[in-house]
């Protein structure tokens, strides 16, 4: 046995607590004033790279939308570099960092505004195809579920290492589909957690 | 560092359906997770330095103009990972009801007061030697509609990122003696007894400011231990 403190879930009523949004809109006397630091636009004005937004509904068994989730993803920048120093690699050149956070809305709704990553190194010398990796978590999760979002119009899909190891009848539940909102890239994710189209979360 | 994160570490976490916590039943996947390697992706993760933070973004008792009612305690530990070793640098963010069980959410309908000096949030980020601390209010217990006088018992909710995308952790601390425990499912949830009881603070004397303040010590181990020679590809 491990010595893990166990995860616990994030319950309804953490959107005060971890979200701008959500710190702006319950404020108990005088509001306190936050340092916004984790939100759900990853964009800076130095990065390089296509702008696009990102938007899905999130679903229950029952095809209900989850009006109580948030989401976590993690990305590269649009060279494929990890703003992460303790990896060694080669780090942005920019004040891109990558990490975004987003409560869904009452209709079970996410959004993040960011940069279209580049391809990273995969196991084994290959490269994976642009991807972001997305956590979830929400009341009636008692651990985060981890999947990942692939872009449509990346013919590197077909060799991504990580891709291959879904069956093929599952792996479009990974792609997000490209569409234009006014003028601009947006790539729509749905996540269904569980039943029919149900998306596929990895063991990691 | 070349830290590790072997998938067996997660047998002590709960299991993502668990019946009696009720909304796991239509929130957990039917299919089995898929397996995979760790990439660059997920051994990666986001740095937040102590930019991030403000002064008294890890003092709940001091964010509005008075103090907020409830019993003053301070909570503290150190952020470890599977080697027992500090995790410096990592975001620790939490959030909790009030003293008299209400959270300000606008979800939250426990017909209990809210305090207007009291928010429930803040955050703070570890030191060098992974060490973190909060002053804050005991929160109260809450009902709750998951089955008949259901009550959660008194908790803090925690946030924390580690070395990596797979470090990440949320979970709940809970206070020693709590009455509740063999009634709440989501604290059951979690069914190794030792696994269960790294979830609940210990009081600590120590640090019992006196005329002031009681002190829990909660120390979080999250995943990530160093790489060993059997663990070569």
């Amino acid at each position: 046995m491990s010595e893990l403190t166990p995860s616990q879930t994030v319950g309804p009523y953490y959107a005060y607590g971890l979200t701008p949004e959500g710190r702006k809109r319950w404020k108990p006397g005088d509001h306190y004033k936050w340092k916004e630091t984790v939100g759900d636009n990853l964009v800076t004005p130095d990065a390089a790279g296509e702008r696009i937004r990102i938007e899905g509904v999130i679903y229950d068994g029952d095809g209900k939308p989850i009006t109580d989730a948030m989401l976590e993803i993690w990305q590269a920048d649009a060279q494929g570099r990890y703003a992460d120093p303790r990896n060694g690699a080669a780090l942005p050149n920019t004040s891109f960092r990558g990490f975004g956070r987003s409560a869904t809305d009452d209709n079970g709704m996410f959004a993040f505004d960011t940069i279209k990553p580049g391809p990273v190194p995969g196991p084994g010398g290959r490269m994976q195809a642009p991807h972001i990796v997305v956590c979830i978590f929400s009341r009636g999760m008692l651990r985060q579920l981890y999947t990942r979002l692939y872009f449509a119009d990346e013919a590197a899909n077909a060799a991504d290492p990580i891709l291959s190891l879904v069956p093929a009848d599952r792996r479009a539940t990974l792609i997000a589909r490209r569409e234009t909102q006014n003028g601009k890239p947006l790539y729509r994710f749905d996540i269904r957690v569980q039943g029919e189209g149900e998306t596929v979360f990895f063991e990691i | 560092m070349s830290l590790v994160y072997p998938t067996q570490s997660l047998s002590v976490y709960p299991k993502h359906l668990s019946p009696g916590y009720k909304s796991t039943i239509k929130r957990s996947p039917s299919k089995p997770l898929i397996p995979m390697p760790h990439t660059i992706s997920e051994l990666t993760g986001p740095v937040y330095g102590h930019d991030a933070i403000q002064e008294n973004d890890n003092d709940l008792t001091r964010q509005h103009a008075a103090e907020p009612l409830g019993e003053r305690i301070i909570v503290h530990g150190h952020i470890l990972d599977e080697d027992k070793r500090p995790v410096p640098d990592a975001l620790v963010e939490l959030w909790q009801a009030n003293a008299c069980g209400r959270y300000v959410h606008i979800v939250d309908q426990h017909p209990a007061p809210l305090d207007p000096n009291f928010t429930g949030a803040g955050r703070t980020v570890t030191d060098k030697a992974g060490y973190y601390r909060f002053v804050t209010i005991k929160p109260g217990a809450y009902p709750w509609g998951n089955h008949y006088n259901a009550w959660r018992p008194n908790h803090i909710h925690f946030s924390v990122f580690g070395h990596s995308f797979l470090s990440r952790l949320v979970t709940q601390m809970y206070f020693p003696g709590d009455p509740l425990f063999p009634f709440d499912p989501i604290f059951n949830s979690v069914t190794d007894e030792k696994a269960r009881n790294r979830m609940i603070a210990s009081f600590d004397l120590e640090n019992t400011v006196p005329n002031w303040a009681l002190c829990y010590r909660f120390d979080i181990v999250l995943r990530g231990r160093e790489k060993t020679p059997e663990d070569m590809d």
